[in-house]
């Protein structure tokens, strides 16, 4: 009896052991996979793509299986899986800006070169220019854009009316306008504040008073006088005219509830995200909301137009043919025009030709977003590998400039700083 | 072949049977930590082996890209690092003493009153209990709203009494102990569940001895109640303690990554985090939660060797 007992525990115990090792295994998937596992980011574009997947399914016959995560989250998700070589995932939604140079030199993105010329009905050549530059790494195609987005000027057209003022054209109009309507409870401009989340949306104001993260060496600019300029005038805005007590944490929910909420004349952000402000289940303010052109700095009105987020195939993927097919229907014209109707800024030329395209956009909208579209630069932030510690480095400045410091200070500081960054990372 | 007599079956098979057994038999201590043995060494000797041997290359950008040996380069580095490395020791050591105080100090008084038994004293407990249960990081998601600068609950609070609007959470220096408070609502009660534990398992001849001797309520505390909780006090330090040390969920999810533009709240754990997974310098990182670790353990051993004093 004893014996036998013993042997009843000895199989339970290795019953246990082999659990916890299967755990760990996972379920890896054969060869081409009728599966497609596809990891997205909570988005507009994401939500309308997964209403359509039913659709795909049926035509193709595969079946998708899909992840959708909070922006910081996709990233943690991506770091740890794509580090450990893993297969579970097939296509990605990633931000070419941000990570695309990483992920492509650590070999994560599978090489498109070859499937986007494949198909002349689905035309890679209908790409804008920017996205397809920014999608490309070493000349391999590694990702195909989904989102682009350039900065515009959100504005109050009450308060506007009832100061007696125009939009502001210029940067020196934007500062003498905001100065008017700014009061106790409204304040005169409102943008990002946190040190890498301000980056972006500081990037246009720099472009426009001439300035750029790199020079064409690429060595840092972030200590030049034009940049100088831009951080004390950015910071200076939010500092004179922004809102009381204002956090130096603010990424765009921040921001866009201060406008959202009618706390603010003007805010300068990107507008793929305009839905926030136009929606008056989101907005306070949506009937008075108006958009302009980013005013211009003495450089011109240079705002970034950039793709935000693109879909890649994992090149540990072994399902890498039907995870094409997926990017491939996600991202035909068809699609991209349901996007672009949906408040979705598309990266294809065509479906900003056709009038129906914008039809759904406010007209100041569309009309703002064409001008930026041609004076627009193709970057938003330093385009290094290491883009996270590069935000942390030359929004330093900006934070300076908005508690009240010396910005001239914090920018020399910033680009001895940035140089020694860009001569590591050689 | 619906009826199996396996001693018929083979004998060979037996006798492998008997001998398995048999081996079993002797060897049963082993087998039956075989599992808790696997457990941690697959999930807590192996990653700790991989991270200590990490912290001694030059790991970046992938982990599976090729790296070199540096030695102790990287704790060199880091041990150097008067920007960000020492400042977050202090923070997570301030962090850590305060709350931690903070706890036990309010810990003890709610579980005294929590002592003796009252009318609807399963209600209070319960309620006690509600901010232990929730999740951390929907409990940052709230007091971020709490606590907004400008369209936060608190600051209206405030302006209601008169007092001007403060910055919490967003200013330089009130963040961290805004991040504090925070942490001393959530974990308070767990200090009390330990403490009413104690208080509920001592005997209560001491404490009616002195009061037969005329000690008061003040001297009955701090010369019969606390000595008896000391072990109790001290275990009730070490897992909140080690726990606190550990923090990441608040902080992260009120103030992101690298703990606010200025880093006001960047402990070590969200130091670290933000090395590996905003900057890919993994052995950096590496070596800065191998001191981490050791911060941890040393204090761990220091609380436990008091611990045993005490007992004695």
């Amino acid at each position: 009896m004893k014996r036998r007992s013993v042997m009843k525990y000895a199989a339970v115990a290795a019953a246990l052991s082999l659990g916890l090792t299967a755990c760990g295994g996972g379920s890896s998937e054969s060869k081409g996979s009728d599966t497609v596992r596809v990891t997205l980011a909570n988005h507009v574009w994401s939500e309308g793509i997964k209403a359509a997947i039913p659709e795909f399914e049926k035509s193709s016959g595969l079946k998708v299986e899909l992840t959708q995560l909070g922006e910081d989250q996709l990233s943690d998700q991506y770091n740890v899986k794509l580090n450990a070589g893993s297969d579970e995932i097939d296509v990605m939604m990633y931000r070419p800006l941000q990570e695309g140079k990483a992920f492509a030199r650590n070999g994560y993105l599978a090489d498109l070169t070859s499937k986007v010329a494949e198909d002349a009905e689905w035309d890679w050549k209908d790409y804008q220019d920017g996205p397809v530059q920014a999608s490309t790494y070493e000349d391999k195609v590694t990702g195909v854009p989904i989102i682009t987005e350039r900065e515009v000027l959100y504005y109050r057209k009450d308060l506007l009316k009832a100061a007696g003022l125009d939009v502001p054209k210029t940067m020196e109009e934007l500062e003498a306008a905001a100065k008017k309507i700014s009061s106790a409870d409204t304040a005169g401009f409102v943008a990002r504040t946190g040190k890498s989340a301000a980056v972006t949306q500081f990037s246009s104001f720099l472009y426009s008073f001439g300035g750029d993260f790199m020079d064409e060496s690429g060595k840092s600019a972030v200590g030049t006088e034009e940049a100088k300029k831009a951080y004390a005038f950015y910071g200076g805005l939010i500092k004179n005219y922004g809102p009381k007590n204002v956090s130096t944490d603010m990424s765009w929910p921040e921001a866009m509830a201060i406008f959202t909420q009618g706390k603010a004349a003007f805010y300068t952000e990107a507008d793929s995200l305009y839905k926030n402000a136009t929606d008056p289940a989101k907005s306070k303010v949506a009937d008075t909301v108006g958009f302009a052109p980013l005013p211009a700095g003495p450089a011109g009105s240079k705002p970034y137009n950039i793709p935000s987020w693109g879909l890649a195939v994992n090149e540990a993927s072994a399902n890498q043919d039907n995870a094409w097919k997926f990017i491939k229907w996600a991202t035909s014209k068809e699609r991209t025009f349901a996007a672009q109707k949906a408040g979705v800024p598309g990266p294809r030329a065509s479906v900003w030709a056709d009038p129906a395209g914008t039809a759904t956009y406010p007209k100041d909208l569309a009309a703002a977003i064409a001008v930026s579209a041609e004076n627009g630069v193709g970057h938003d932030r330093p385009q290094v590998l290491t883009v996270g510690k590069a935000r942390e480095i030359v929004g330093g400045p900006i934070v300076a400039s908005i508690t009240g410091a010396d910005a001239a200070a914090a920018a020399d500081t910033a680009n001895t700083a940035f140089q020694k960054f860009l001569d590591d990372e050689k | 072949m619906s009826v199996l007599t396996p001693a018929r079956t083979s004998g060979r098979t037996v006798s492998a049977q008997e001998n398995f057994s048999a081996w079993a038999n002797r060897h049963r201590k082993w087998l039956f930590a075989a599992p808790a043995m696997i457990f941690v060494g697959v999930l807590i000797i192996f990653p700790l082996a991989w991270t200590l041997y990490l912290s001694l290359t030059d790991s970046q950008g992938s982990v599976r890209a090729a790296s070199d040996f540096v030695g102790f380069e990287n704790y060199a580095t880091v041990l150097t690092d008067t920007e960000r490395f020492w400042p977050a020791v202090g923070r997570t050591l301030s962090f850590t003493l305060v709350a931690l105080g903070c706890e036990i100090i309010l810990g003890m008084g709610i579980a005294l009153l929590l002592w003796r038994p009252f009318r609807g004293e399963k209600w209070v407990r319960v309620a006690i209990l509600l901010p232990l249960v929730a999740t951390p990081v929907a409990v940052g998601m709230m007091w971020r709203l709490i606590f907004d600068p400008n369209i936060g609950f608190a600051n209206q609070l405030l302006g209601l009494v008169g007092i001007p609007p403060q910055p919490w959470l967003s200013g330089q220096d009130s963040a961290l102990p805004t991040t504090i408070f925070m942490d001393v609502w959530q974990w308070t009660p767990m200090v009390v569940l330990i403490l009413l534990a104690g208080l509920t398992a001592l005997s209560d001849e001491p404490d009616e001895a002195a009061r037969m001797d005329g000690a008061n309520a003040f001297q009955r505390f701090f010369y019969v109640t606390l000595p008896l909780m000391m072990p109790t006090v001290i275990a009730a330090i070490l897992l909140r303690g080690i726990d606190a040390l550990k923090t990441f969920d608040i902080l992260y999810a009120t103030k992101g990554k690298g703990g606010g533009s200025f880093h006001e709240v960047e402990t070590l754990n969200v130091y670290a985090y933000g090395l590996s997974f905003d900057y890919n310098q993994y052995g950096l990182s590496s070596a800065v939660l191998i001191l981490f670790f050791m911060i941890i353990i040393g204090s761990m051993w220091l609380l436990t060797m008091r611990k045993k004093a005490v007992s004695k």
